[in-house]
């Protein structure tokens, strides 16, 4: 499947891209998997969205896809069928804090 | 003629300042990674277009970029740093135990005989190394491992490893600082490690003579004489003639003995150079008044230094990583602070000019002399 990732642009900066992502994800569509071909495409991004070691978000991120908040979703749940069919984005949001 | 090249780090991204040997006119590059926290840049001695950048955010965490070309072009290595084994936990602010966790890297210690080989000192404190140009970190665990961990405790800034000195006469000795647990010597490497703050005396841990515990907030040392370490502690600057076995106090005629730097002339190794700030908390210059004190006699009679430097109303902050010295025939002494000035002297701190005065608050400043 080919799924749309929305990123930071500080992210964007460092992977070189602009605009979102498109991936190519095979087998089920979580935010577990979309993190892993979005990090097996650009290892830089690898520590920036979840811990190198515990694999948890990180605290000032957050998940969201059609009008929902998935950060507190276990990261193997599966995402809205728009999002797998390529019909809306899998937004990675940074959060709106400090300056 | 020889160059200079001033690498800033600052709250919102890199700046880099380069200018001929009479270091009156500046090129401006930057900002570099904006928008990001740079703690510390530093270049490798023995070859000076490979630097490495600590880069860092609060939302995406750690990142180490590499320049092969002094600083044209950058390129992100390796951010993986994992502490060795089961990190346990040290002090929290209100004495319980607290899990160790990585935040940041604060310092890079490129090797002075390798481009590849770097150390970086960590939030939470820990020493890393990696001998692949940063590609990969390896944790010298035997620091933290030294037994006295559990009782190291952040200072107001986090519990940070911030310096990180390599020994030019010993390959295998060198010394770090932690705040707030003290200095520590290795003699193997880094393997193993020892605490040397004999003297040091700190009024706000339960024991003021005690083995850790202490705020360290930046040491120096002269290459010509590496037994020689010069101290700013978080109250009192320090001197130690016996590489850090005993440490007598040389505040002396000092406004005030805190400050964040102390750094080293590069050809006079007795003459020395902090910056008085104001404490507890207002943690800025006394009487509103910027100076650089210097003394010639290796502490204990300092001079006030201030042509060129604002003598009023002026209300910045210099942080721990922010000065630097270069090695020209006139020494150039070089400082940054909070309010985004980076001053420069060309005469050994008798005269003080910005090179620039608007940049993000600086939180680092390191300097490289040139052919």
């Amino acid at each position: 499947m080919r799924i749309r990732v929305a990123i930071p642009a500080h992210l964007r900066t460092l992977a070189r891209v602009s605009g979102e992502v498109e991936l190519q994800v095979d087998g089920p569509v979580t935010v577990s998997s979309v993190l892993d071909a979005l990090e097996a495409r650009f290892p830089v991004l690898e520590g920036t969205i979840r811990d190198h070691v515990t694999r948890q978000r990180r605290p000032f991120l957050r998940f969201f896809a059609c009008a929902e908040d998935l950060s507190l979703q276990p990261p193997d749940t599966p995402l809205p069928e728009a999002v797998v069919a390529g019909k809306e984005p899998f937004f990675i949001i940074g959060a709106i804090a400090g300056g | 003629m020889s160059k200079v090249r001033v690498l800033a780090g600052t709250r919102k991204g890199a700046f880099i300042l380069t200018s001929d040997g009479k270091r009156e006119k500046w090129d401006v590059s930057g900002p570099h990674f904006a928008g990001w926290e740079m703690y510390h840049l530093k270049g490798s001695p023995v070859d000076p277009d490979r630097l490495y950048a600590s880069q860092s955010s609060g939302w995406f965490g750690q990142l180490i970029q590499r320049s092969n070309d002094g600083g044209q072009t950058w390129a992100p290595v390796g951010n993986k740093f994992v502490y060795d084994g089961v990190p346990g936990t040290h002090q929290w602010y209100d004495g319980t135990p607290h899990p160790w966790e990585f935040k940041r890297v604060w310092h890079l210690e490129p090797s002075l005989t390798d481009p590849d080989t770097v150390y970086a000192g960590v939030e939470d404190a820990a020493l890393f190394r990696s001998t692949d140009g940063g590609g990969n970190w390896e944790e010298l665990s035997g620091l933290r491992g030294h037994g006295s961990g559990p009782a190291w405790a952040p200072g107001a800034g986090g519990m940070c490893l911030h310096t990180v000195l390599l020994d030019p006469a010993d390959p295998n000795r060198m010394f770090i600082a932690i705040s707030a647990a003290g200095a520590f010597r290795s003699a193997d490497a880094g393997k193993t490690w020892q605490p040397i703050n004999k003297g040091l005396k700190s009024e706000y841990i339960p024991d003021p003579d005690a083995e850790v515990g202490h705020c360290v907030h930046r040491i120096a040392q002269h290459r010509a004489r590496p037994n020689v370490l010069f101290m700013q502690k978080h109250w009192d600057v320090m001197r130690s003639d016996d590489a850090g076995d005993s440490w007598h106090e040389v505040s002396g005629n000092l406004p005030t003995d805190f400050g964040f730097v102390i750094d080293v002339h590069a050809h006079e190794p007795e003459t020395i150079y902090v910056i008085p700030i104001k404490s507890d908390s207002e943690h800025f210059p006394p009487d509103g008044k910027l100076r650089v004190y210097r003394s010639r006699t290796g502490g204990n009679e300092w001079e006030a230094l201030g042509n060129g430097l604002p003598q009023s109303d002026c209300y910045v902050n210099v942080l721990r990583e922010a000065m630097a010295v270069d090695s020209l025939d006139s020494c150039g002494i070089y400082f940054g602070t909070t309010g985004g000035q980076v001053y420069a002297s060309a005469d050994a701190g008798d005269t003080w000019a910005p090179i620039v005065r608007d940049l993000p608050p600086v939180m680092s400043v390191e300097v490289q002399t040139l052919p």
